[in-house]
């Protein structure tokens, strides 16, 4: 278990980085390392070069920015999770951060090295994907912006362009009195890889309606997903137990899920609906200001 | 190539390559053999050592990316020659370890948690250690070592006349 032989570079800031990356064919970018270091010692990765992004000042920071809170992509998952601003802007990734790995691997592991490694499993792609995240890309001397939904193209493939580097994460806050939020997953041990995750945030209305939702369902399909439908569906309602169950079960009802020698399709599918419906049921609740509902 | 690391409150000077992980550099360059290599790709916790007070493994980083950090391995938590921490000494009283493998990261796991919060309920140690495998005590005696050094630390087992 000892990673192959490669060079070593730290750099100071991420040009330098992009630079690198653009003249070594076998070089890849390390930050929080939680899933490349041991992806090295089992010789599943070999890269030539390992270009250190960790010292990059710049790149660690949690700050609003207009109507986002905007996240350096090595900032380390521990710090998102001890933020009083992201508990404040952010309850939904807040309650996500403590299921990713435990303590130890949080310490080191970073908010972008989790979102460009596209695990389907992992908690801060669906997230981003719930909230409609956008991922600032720095490649090439320029900066641009890709939509969480525009990103993740497959398990562990993403559209982050050759030689680019994942710069920042902004997620958009909702304001609002009445803001709700629910989180659930199922593995086999708590801080494992999930074989199902659920995502829900409500915006509720005074008459009780629902004004906005939002649905994401990660570890089920090659990338975390949207429940469009389901959203449509719902906006409007009072998100009565059953209508939230008849549309989220509508709209995992054609879905092609994975299947591994833990969990097979079926099984993810039906834990899907069940966390789904549990979320909003979840968020629902928060949002009205009442204690989660025993399940 | 040539690094230094701030292992114990000492800067030590080392040759190693690129490849060498935090771990294998401890127990194969510093001869600090605390840091025990258990799978080697972060499953379960034994190579755990405190990295700027944060329990983190040492064998899911390079030793170069540790340079300029301070760094905590179980040879630097007692007070002096032949002695032991509280934590340690809490471990012996309890019965907390059995073949000792797990031990020192355990121990270590503990510092960092009672550091950032001396007034620990069931559940947090729990969550603490729930990153590190042990496969003799049923953890059962290392949560009550936990708490233990825990009460310790707070003050908690003076002598009842000089308890605020």
């Amino acid at each position: 278990m000892k990673a192959a032989p490669f060079e070593y570079s730290r750099v100071a800031d991420i040009d330098e980085a992009c630079a690198l990356l653009a003249t070594d064919d076998g070089a890849r970018v390390i930050a929080g390392g939680q899933t490349l270091v041991p992806m090295m010692a089992m010789r599943l990765a070999r890269p030539t070069r390992l270009i250190d992004i960790n010292r990059i000042a710049a790149l660690s920071y949690i700050r609003l920015e207009d109507d986002a809170l905007a996240i350096g992509a090595t900032t380390r998952q521990s710090l998102v999770e001890r933020s009083a601003l992201v508990k404040e802007t952010l309850p939904l990734l807040a309650h996500a951060v403590p299921h990713i790995g435990h303590a130890a691997t949080r310490a080191r592991g970073t908010v972008g090295g989790s979102i460009a490694n596209a695990d389907p499993a992992a908690e801060l792609p669906l997230i981003a994907i719930t909230l409609d995240a956008t991922f600032n890309v720095r490649g090439g001397g320029k900066t641009s912006d890709i939509a969480a939904r525009d990103f993740f193209v497959g398990p562990m493939v993403t559209a982050l362009p050759e030689g680019a580097i994942l710069a920042a994460v902004r997620f958009p806050v909702w304001r609002g009195d009445r803001i709700g939020v629910g989180f659930h997953e199922v593995n086999a041990r708590r801080s494992d890889f999930a074989f199902v995750s659920a995502a829900a945030q409500v915006a509720m209305k005074a008459d009780g309606t629902c004004e906005r939702i939002a649905i994401g369902v990660g570890a089920v399909t090659d990338f975390p997903m949207r429940l469009d439908s389901a959203e449509q569906a719902l906006q409007g309602t009072a998100l009565d137990d059953d209508a939230v169950r008849a549309a989220v079960s509508q709209a995992l009802a054609g879905i092609e899920a994975l299947e591994d020698l833990h969990a097979s399709a079926t099984y993810r599918q039906r834990v899907a609906i069940k966390l789904a419906t549990r979320a909003i049921i979840d968020a629902r609740e928060h949002a009205h200001g009442r204690p989660p509902h025993a399940h | 190539m040539r690094i230094k690391l701030d292992i114990n409150g000492t800067v030590q000077e080392v040759d190693t390559e690129p490849r060498t992980t935090l771990l294998d550099c401890l127990r194969d360059n510093l001869n600090l053999k605390g840091a025990h290599a258990g799978c080697e790709h972060g499953v379960c916790g034994a190579c755990t050592v405190l990295f700027d007070g944060e329990a983190v493994r040492s064998c899911l980083m390079f030793a170069a990316q540790a340079e300029g950090t301070p760094i905590v391995t179980i040879e630097g938590v007692s007070p002096g020659p032949g002695e032991l921490s509280p934590i340690q000494d809490a471990f012996c009283e309890t019965h907390g370890m059995q073949c000792g493998y797990c031990t020192p990261a355990m121990v270590l796991v503990a510092h960092a948690l009672l550091a950032d919060n001396p007034n620990p309920k069931r559940e947090d140690i729990v969550d603490a250690i729930s990153g590190n495998l042990c496969r003799c005590t049923g953890y059962a005696q290392i949560i009550d070592a936990i708490a233990l050094a825990a009460e310790r630390l707070r003050g908690d087992n003076r002598p009842a006349e000089l308890r605020s």
